[in-house]
């Protein structure tokens, strides 16, 4: 190690046993288990500003954080994986002995023969493990990547193909349509109005035809057929900008959230 | 006044009091207790109200027997803002037993689905208009056994749309397999994959390869792995370094598959690791911080990231941006694609990642399926602008055969 580099983590300990020391002081009055509470709370400021600190630089904090959140989350989903799939949802159909040695409540009509497919090929993906085996893990994989295939084809072909369609059924002169001299001696242009409607349904209409000519792959987008695939991909483009500025707010809440987390449960500079 | 007098007084004084006060009490009494009766009489008075008529009870169809369907018209009692009838009772007698009442609804209810039968049986319904206190019951229905469709025929237009679809798939595999040249347009992404993985054999850094954070039931994630199938046997070929972390088991599995038999494709397989396809974990954030940690630490010269994401897409596109990598990015997540487009040198925008495959291999088969896929996309631009068309005729001018057929695209393409 660093000379540099430990007397940055003789600093950054000295300061977490202050904080922790600070924080718990400011909790005695509070609560019972004031030490572990400013334990904890000092605890997730410090994973907190290790993370941050990647903005920066990599550094020995951020490996630190990484590491552990990599190890306990691995940890905790391959536990969640085990109880919840095995214990909670499979034994429970095939056995009333591992139910009972589990502690499970197996409920009446439970059992189901069926369930031990599952398993077969649960062991069948384990022989990878085998040097001489290996080969039998492709089948189930088979089986995973075939049943998936299948039921996604109908239902991408129901939401992404025929809803798209029946929804572009949409009147391309509004639903108020009374001649042209009503609608230029009548001419509204509030957001409720006929003009905005009917231009909100040109939208959708030139926006889904000309998008699908952008994913049509068989024909040269030249001429014609080029014009109204770059205004398929301006669509998606303005589609994509605004998405962006909507998501972006969602992730700065989330930066406000961990702000407001450091400076009022940690510092107490706010309330 | 003498002390008789005053006496008589007294007594006399005392004695209005106390009549006046008995006399109060009596009355208060007496207006209290008529009240306790009238209400006695109140609860035990049953408010009479008209039962539920013409109950019919009908198989629900297409299904696997489980379901009966109940329709009524409601009782005549049962009106808005004055109605005494508080809800419906359904009573059910199975195989001839006891009637047992099986739901409450509310009021105003007209229709119930029994969705607890069993192919063999034979019900007989009726429905109870209930008041506080009381049911007035509706004559009982027929005798009637759910039955058992093998075909679910109100799916049929699916049926038909994916007939003709996979119908004109299997066309034109077999027109590609006979040598028939299929053109597919250049899609730019694509184009540069192979510059790419070349990039990185000249710098001598490693490719990263990112196929989202979904598991193989997830189309996008096969999408994806399908193209690692095709670039790992351009990186086999340049004897380039390879590293793929995942955050799903089945993934892995699948993707050591891959790389390995590309490896043996390319004549390779001694230089084929294991370790080059590694599970991180299944948290997504952490599954992020630890790629990020890859990132910086390994230097990838090129990074795919295909497949499906989330939240993760800016922070990995970013990182690799900050690293200078080269970065090819696809999703059919309209929301995660800004994020690539924004960061990332190549973007494949959503039907172009199930595209990529074909385009990058070459094959029959896979060039027959997306030229099949195009006949779709063809077949819904014609539809889309005959049914716009009957609309706005429809609409705005009323004509009845542009109605009758917009409502018949409308049966055809509709999803319930």
């Amino acid at each position: 190690m660093k000379k540099t580099t430990f007397i940055l983590m003789a600093i950054v300990s000295a300061l977490f046993l202050l904080s922790w020391i600070l924080k718990a002081g400011s909790l005695s009055g509070e609560t019972d288990n004031y030490i572990l509470q400013g334990f904890l709370v000092t605890f997730s400021a410090f994973l907190t500003l290790s993370v941050l600190s990647f903005l920066y630089a990599d550094n020995p904090l951020y490996k630190f954080a990484e590491h552990l959140f990599v190890g306990v989350s691995a940890a905790f989903w391959m536990c969640m994986g085990f109880w919840t799939t095995i214990v909670q949802n499979l034994i429970p159909r095939l056995s009333d002995g591992l139910s009972k040695f589990f502690e499970q409540q197996p409920q009446p009509g439970d059992y189901n023969f069926f369930f031990f497919i599952p398993v077969i090929l649960g062991i069948m993906l384990l022989m990878r493990l085998s040097p001489k085996g290996g080969w039998i893990s492709r089948w189930p994989l088979a089986f995973i990547i075939g049943t998936t295939a299948g039921l996604n084809f109908v239902r991408y072909l129901r939401s992404d193909f025929i809803k798209q369609i029946s929804n572009t059924f949409v009147p391309l002169l509004g639903t108020e349509w009374q001649g042209i001299g009503h609608f230029f001696s009548n001419l509204d242009l509030s957001a409720s109005g006929q003009l905005v409607a009917i231009a909100a349904n040109w939208v959708i209409f030139l926006g889904v035809f000309c998008g699908l000519i952008y994913f049509y792959f068989s024909k040269e987008h030249k001429g014609a057929f080029g014009a109204a695939s770059k205004v398929g991909i301006w669509v998606l483009m303005l589609t994509f900008g605004a998405s962006f500025g909507y998501t972006v707010m969602g992730r700065i809440s989330l930066l406000v959230g961990r702000i407001t987390f450091l400076f009022r449960d940690w510092l107490e500079i706010i309330s | 006044m003498t002390p008789t007098r005053l006496h008589i007084f007294r007594v006399i004084s005392i004695s209005t009091i106390c009549v006046l006060l008995l006399a109060s009490l009596a009355l208060s009494q007496d207006e209290a207790t008529p009240t306790t009766n009238l209400s006695t009489e109140i609860d035990t008075v049953i408010i009479e109200v008209a039962a539920p008529t013409s109950l019919i009870a009908t198989d629900h169809k297409y299904d696997n027997g489980e379901r009966i369907n109940l329709q009524w018209v409601p009782s005549i009692d049962d009106l808005p803002g004055i109605s005494t009838v508080v809800g419906y009772r359904i009573y059910r007698q199975d195989d001839g037993g006891a009637a047992e009442a099986i739901a409450d609804l509310p009021a105003k209810a007209n229709h119930y689905r029994d969705e607890n039968t069993e192919l063999g049986h034979t019900y007989i319904y009726s429905v109870a208009a209930l008041t506080d206190g009381a049911e007035f019951v509706s004559n009982p229905t027929e005798s009637i056994s759910p039955e058992r469709e093998w075909i679910d025929f109100s799916k049929r237009y699916l049926f038909l749309i994916a007939l003709i679809v996979g119908g004109a798939v299997i066309y034109f595999i077999e027109i590609a397999r006979r040598g028939k040249k299929l053109f597919v347009r250049k899609i730019a992404g694509l184009e540069a994959v192979d510059d790419a993985v070349g990039r990185a054999t000249e710098m001598g850094r490693p490719i990263l390869f990112i196929p989202g954070i979904q598991d193989m039931d997830d189309v996008q994630t096969l999408a994806g792995l399908t193209i690692l199938g095709r670039i790992s046997k351009t990186i086999a070929d340049y004897d380039t370094e390879i590293f793929m972390p995942v955050s799903r088991s089945l993934v892995m599995t699948a993707g050591r598959e891959i790389i390995k038999s590309s490896y043996q494709t390319a004549g390779r397989p001694d230089k084929y690791s294991d370790d080059m396809v590694t599970y991180i974990t299944d948290e997504q954030f952490g599954y992020v911080a630890a790629v990020d940690g890859i990132m910086v630490r390994e230097k990838p010269a090129t990074i795919f990231l295909l497949g499906a994401f989330f939240a993760e897409s800016l922070i990995l596109a970013e990182t690799g941006n900050y690293i200078g990598a080269i970065q090819i990015a696809g999703t059919a997540r309209p929301a995660q694609l800004p994020f690539f487009i924004a960061a990332c040198d190549f973007t494949l925008i959503g039907e172009e990642l199930f595209a990529a495959s074909a385009y990058l291999s070459g094959e029959p088969k896979q060039l027959g399926s997306l030229k099949g896929q195009d006949v779709g996309k063809a077949i819904a631009m014609v539809i889309l602008v005959i049914g716009a068309l009957a609309t706005t005729i429809g609409t705005a001018w009323n004509i009845a055969s542009m109605n009758s057929l917009v409502d018949i695209l409308k049966t055809i393409f509709s999803t319930s």
